[in-house]
């Protein structure tokens, strides 16, 4: 046990811990393992933690637990580890663990930032949408990003993060969001009966509010003692997964909640495969939320200087870790529970001072037991102002109803307004919340999913009923979820204790007559005079003065605030509470890092990265890959010295000179089958396909609906019942789900399946005059004559010895060949292409070559040459659309009036007038370069190239009125100039064709 | 029907080129979990309407599950329902589930994938808990008991899954996820361990 300062002999859970060394702000501290970093701070005596976002107020610890506004520190393990805006009620101490205060500068005791302070009537309420919009243009320049460096809160890490999250889906029967006395409860129930149960409970520890409670007694047993025996029962149970440091940020449809686990946080030097945050998403059959209730703050006079905080708080400080935050302390409440926290110091032996009630004759055990220790309790009163800067000196009283002041010097004040039900993550399951007008607060009303609250969350005081309400609740939740037997016991509650009630809205001293800093909403500085004026300023809702205040947004999500803020603009506006309304909670509950998020989301598996099986060839030969959707694609082969123009180039030349070989295994196949095939052919293409003879191939083209292109490709008839079909590589995933939809929906009745054969066949693409003689050295049981297999045919037989369905097709011009071999082979049967190919001096060619090869012979490429606005007519693709048909996908949208009208853009072939000169893709075309700015642009440029085999440039481009523009000159206006070229044809190379049997 | 694809995929011992599967060999082990890249196997995607599936059955020697999320296995043959009228057929005693098909004169179709798809074994006390760790699926015994198999995701994948004992899955994913589906089970294998 160290020696810190406040640290109380015999007080709290950790006696017996090793002591922990940690530092802040640089200066090194002694803690015991089982602090937080607030407990270890205050144990040193330390309560001033941080400057606050807009006045750069000094703060201390308010609270000790997520609740916390203030105690927002950055945690630092190395360089690249430096996280923000930790809550130090919530950071477990390690030893050798380094925090920095936040929102400071030059230190945390002189910070030059509190000018803002000083200054704070240019900044109130809604100072951002008014006071610096003069002039406009500063608001860019100056304005905006000055505040945001003055405003924001934390500084983000500046490294990639080293760190690694993980993820875990879970289902279970029964999911208990919350871990003190009402959650146990309800999960001893539930687990009992053997369904599935998951508890979960922010803390590192489950016990909640039994963490202070000393007055608590359950099966005879100290109430926190109780618990933890309690949960060491729930962990051994098989059916129950216990979530300790685990916060339940998102409550979704469906029962689906989301939560995380801080895995490793709290170890001082975690091992490298672990985790350190695991996000959880749970679906459950029920949920029970147990998330307690949350006291309540006074809204005084300057009630956010260091020393001041909840009387709960203070309580668990001393109860649970054994420290006295102050030692001569004041009380400020309007409820019962502070005198509990008052007497439990008192005997711990730290004076206090006075409890100030604002209460006029309140009377109970808990106050005859403070009197009867001596404690001067005053009725009746309020505390006014608070003294002292960097940490609270004094509390300054006066009667409720005005008269003399009278100062009372102290080193800490605790206080409570009451306690409001915790109801975040069941309005964030949409249910509705009502208002209980006696207790005034709101609990749970109407439920939209199947959940249910219990304890302090329902509103439900004392902890007999509450155990009671819960266990029944577990229970049932249980039988709910399918469980048939019970065989548990209900915990006993043999002491408790209890309170209610409290008060809402502003204290005296801090009303609508006054100006004082009397703050409403620590974490977003939002004082009571915020909350009038935005009512003055004509907000009537409570969303709009919730916005205009920032009070209760952000990380902090009104945990403290909301009641108090609601209050006040309910008084301003003369109505009751419930009329004016709730605002809505937000998901998360408490900020959730990126990486949890993100989770294994990142590096290699960021996204699916695809190679083909002939991938390794390619990367041996040291091909430039480039990424298609999520497929790497060799793009081109450099030889040594060669650039990208040469390769290609090069490339470009070996095809039509001797070979080429390309990886075409990227496209999409899919394999129609079933005696219905062809008709489902002729629905989904605008071409025939019943007379196609097995054997033989067809270009096919796709439309839309509304009769625009939507994928092309190749398809081979294997047999009467069976298609290969190829499409676009792009296309694949969403070809295959346009037909399985047009199957599915509009032609149910056709006997036919999909499957998608993508990735069952490498496809090494064999072109060029030799390509004949590269791939009949190694093919079984085929006749590769041009009277046996002719342009645009198909057929299975063998490829060194593995089946292949090989196809003679062209998209270069030249003969060419696809060979499809069985995935696992594609490499090998390459290889031994490869070997056949350089006796003939062939070239592996990549993606660039093929594009420059395509253009050269004006094959299109859908997505690139058309854009969903361009019809197979706009193409120059009449002749593929079957003329007899009477029936396919987008017949009656290519008819529409305007897809038929003249002037539509067509696709051309473009020359420039200088063949060096290649244009840019994408570029605009006009008719007349002298026209005054803006032009009139009547088309652009598809596609555009270098081609080595025209020994020129070339260039399709969609013009309008294109194919009645052939011969014309046209402009393409750059910024260097305007570039002269003519409309062509499509076709730049062997326009007859010949090649193709060459 | 189907003739035109009837033949024997893969007459290995005829072939003169080498077979390279994706991924050959590739495994890594942590605490609670072994994943294991498995050897090739015979695979045909087998669709047909209701009325077929007793003559298929029999060509198969297995009976066609009828069932969402079931299998059935006979002989080194195992079939996974994925839909109304969709198995996947796995053969891994080497024989050729879609030459079987081929004689049968019902109503379906049968495709060939051997190659298409790479399965993955996932086995060891925190199996499922490495699968959850991006398979939204509720992999408890009672809900995905062993024969249990469902098309479904894993991250950003899809994948189909089958159970084979109480700490053992198959994952099936294409080709080409291979990669990612097996560095995300490594990934989720480190956190099961945990």
């Amino acid at each position: 046990m160290s020696g810190a300062s406040h640290r109380i002999s015999g007080a709290g859970r950790f006696s017996q811990a090793k002591t922990a060394r940690f530092s802040f702000d640089g200066q090194s501290y002694a803690g015991i393992e089982g602090d937080t970093l607030a407990s270890a701070l205050l144990a040193n005596g330390v309560h001033l933690v941080g400057r606050s976002f807009k006045y750069h107020r000094p703060r201390g610890i308010l609270s000790a637990g997520a609740e916390e506004p203030n105690a927002l520190v950055e945690i630092r393990r190395d360089a690249a580890r430096k996280t923000p805006n930790v809550r130090a009620t919530v950071q477990e101490l390690y030893d050798g663990l380094e925090a920095q205060s936040q929102n400071r500068w030059p230190s945390l005791s002189f910070d030059v930032g509190a000018v803002n302070d000083i200054a704070s009537p240019m900044f109130s309420a809604g100072f951002y949408y008014k006071t610096f919009m003069w002039p406009k243009a500063a608001w860019k320049s100056l304005y905006e990003p000055k505040i945001r460096a003055a405003a924001g809160l934390g500084v983000s890490p500046d490294q990639p993060d080293p760190d690694h999250y993980s993820s875990r889906y879970a289902h279970c029967d029964v999911l208990v969001l919350g871990g003190g006395a009402a959650g146990i409860a309800a999960a001893l129930a539930a687990a009992e009966t053997g369904v599935r149960v998951i508890l979960a409970d922010e803390q590192a520890e489950f016990g909640g509010s039994l963490r202070f409670e000393s007055g608590a007694k359950i099966d005879g047993q100290d109430g926190f003692a109780w618990a933890q025996a309690a949960v060491a029962k729930l962990t051994a149970m098989d059916n129950v997964r216990v979530l300790p440091r685990t916060t339940a940020f998102g409550y979704y449809a469906q029962n689906f909640v989301g939560l995380v686990e801080r895995v490793s946080d709290h170890l001082k030097a975690p091992g490298h495969d672990l985790a350190r945050e695991r996000l959880w998403q749970v679906r459950a059959k029920r949920v029970v939320l147990a998330s307690g209730a949350i006291e309540r703050h006074m809204v005084f006079a300057d009630n956010d200087r260091p020393g001041i905080m909840l009387a709960g708080a203070a309580r668990t400080y001393l109860n649970h870790y054994g420290v006295a935050v102050g030692r001569n302390v004041g009380v400020y409440t309007a409820n019962d529970s502070a005198y509990a926290a008052a007497i439990d110091l008192k005997k711990a032996g730290v004076n206090v001072a006075a409890i100030v009630d604002l209460r006029d004759n309140p009377t109970g055990p808990v106050i005859d037991e403070a009197r009867a220790l001596g404690i001067e309790v005053n009725f009746g009163r309020a505390v006014i102002r608070a003294g002292g800067k960097l940490r609270v000196s004094s509390m300054t009283v006066q009667p409720k109803n005005g008269g003399g002041e009278r100062t009372i010097p102290v080193d800490a004040i605790l206080m409570s307004a009451g306690w409001t039900p915790s109801v975040h993550l069941f309005s964030q399951s949409r249910g509705k919340v009502a208002f209980n007008d006696e207790t005034k607060r709101f609990v749970p009303g109407t439920y939209a999913q199947d959940c249910v609250s219990v304890g302090a969350c329902n509103g439900t005081d004392g902890l007999s009923a509450t155990v009671d309400e819960a266990y029944a609740a577990g229970a049932k939740a249980a039988r709910d979820a399918g469980a048939k037997t019970a065989k548990g016991t209900k915990p006993k509650v043999d002491a408790s204790e209890s309170w209610s009630r409290g008060m809402l809205g502003a204290a005296p001293g801090a009303g609508p007559d006054t100006t004082v800093k009397a703050f409403v909403d620590f974490q977003n500085d939002v004082t009571a005079k915020d909350i009038r004026q935005a009512v003055h300023e004509g907000m009537r809702s409570i969303e709009h003065v919730k916005r205009f205040t920032t009070n209760g947004m952000a990380t902090d999500q009104g945990k403290t605030s909301n009641m108090h803020g609601l209050a006040i603009a309910a008084e301003m506006l003369g109505k009751p509470i419930p009329e004016v309304g709730l605002t809505t909670f937000r998901a998360p509950y408490t900020p959730v890092t990126f990486g949890a998020i993100v989770s294994h989301a990142r590096g290699p598996l960021f996204d699916p990265t695809r190679k083909t099986a002939i991938h390794p060839w390619a990367e041996a030969q040291g091909a430039v890959f480039e990424d298609v959707g999520q497929w790497k694609r060799a793009w081109y082969f450099p030889k040594a010295g060669e650039d990208m123009h040469a390769a290609v180039d090069r490339e470009c030349v070996a095809v039509r000179k001797t070979a080429g070989l390309f990886d075409a295994s990227t496209l999409g196949k899919i394999e129609v089958v079933g005696p219905d095939a062809a008709k489902f052919m002729e629905l989904l293409y605008t071409n025939p396909w019943e007379k196609l003879e097995p054997g033989r191939c067809r270009y096919g083209i796709m439309l839309r609906e509304d009769g625009f292109i939507y994928d092309d490709g190749v398809v081979g008839r294997l047999a009467p019942d069976r298609f290969h079909v190829t499409t676009t590589t792009g296309g694949a995933p969403r070809v295959m789900n346009h037909m399985e939809d047009y199957l599915q929906t509009e032609f149910p009745h056709l006997n036919v399946w999909l499957t998608s054969i993508t990735e069952q066949w490498a496809v090494i693409a064999v072109q060029g005059p030799k390509s004949r003689d590269i791939i009949a050295p190694l093919v079984e049981g085929i006749d590769m004559s041009d009277e046996a297999l002719p342009h645009m045919s198909v057929r299975e037989g063998k490829i060194c010895g593995v089946p292949t369905r090989l196809f003679r097709m062209s998209f270069t011009g030249e003969r060419g060949f696809e060979v499809n071999v069985p995935a696992d082979y594609g490499q090998a049967v390459w290889e031994a292409l490869w070997a056949e190919g350089q006796k003939h001096g062939a070239a592996a060619y990549g993606t660039e070559a093929m594009h420059v090869l395509r253009a050269e012979k004006g094959y299109i490429i859908v997505g690139q040459d058309t854009d969903g606005t361009v019809t197979p007519n706009d193409a120059g693709l009449d002749w593929a659309v079957g003329k007899k048909k009477t029936d396919f996908v987008g017949i009656r949208g290519m008819a529409r009036p305007d897809l038929v009208a003249k002037g539509r853009k067509q696709l051309v072939g473009l020359k420039t007038k200088d063949p060096k000169v290649v244009l840019e893709e994408g570029a605009q075309i006009v008719e007349d370069p002298k026209q005054a700015i803006p032009m009139k642009m009547i088309g652009h440029v598809t596609s555009s190239y270098w081609s080595e085999n025209c020994g020129r440039s070339i260039a399709l481009a969609l013009v309008a009125g294109g194919r009645d523009r052939i011969g014309e000159t046209l402009y393409v206006p750059m910024p260097n100039g305007v570039i002269e070229v003519e409309v062509t044809g499509m076709v730049f190379f062997d326009e007859t064709g010949g090649r193709l049997n060459g | 029907m189907a003739k035109a694809a009837a033949r024997k995929t893969t007459p290995a011992a005829s072939s003169s080129v080498e077979r390279r599967p994706a991924l050959a060999g590739r495994s890594t082990t942590a605490a609670a979990v072994k994943v294991e890249v498995l050897p090739p196997v015979e695979r045909v995607s087998l669709r047909a309407p209701e009325a077929s599936a007793a003559a298929l059955s029999k060509a198969l020697g297995v009976t066609l599950p009828k069932k969402p999320k079931t299998s059935a296995s006979k002989g080194g043959r195992t079939a996974l329902w994925l839909g109304p009228d969709e198995w996947l057929v796995i053969d891994e005693a080497g024989n050729d589930p879609l030459a079987d098909c081929a004689g049968v004169a019902a109503l379906h179709s049968a495709v060939g994938i051997s190659h298409r798809n790479i399965a993955i074994s996932v086995t060891g006390a925190g199996a499922a808990a490495t699968i959850n760790a991006g398979c939204p699926q509720d992999l408890s015994l009672d809900a995905f008991p062993v024969g249990a198999a469902s098309r479904t995701i894993l991250g950003k994948t899809e994948i189909v899954l089958l159970r084979t004992a109480a700490d053992a899955f198959r994952v099936e994913c294409w080709r080409s996820f291979s990669d990612y589906v097996f560095t995300f089970l490594s990934e989720g294998s480190r956190d099961a361990a945990v």
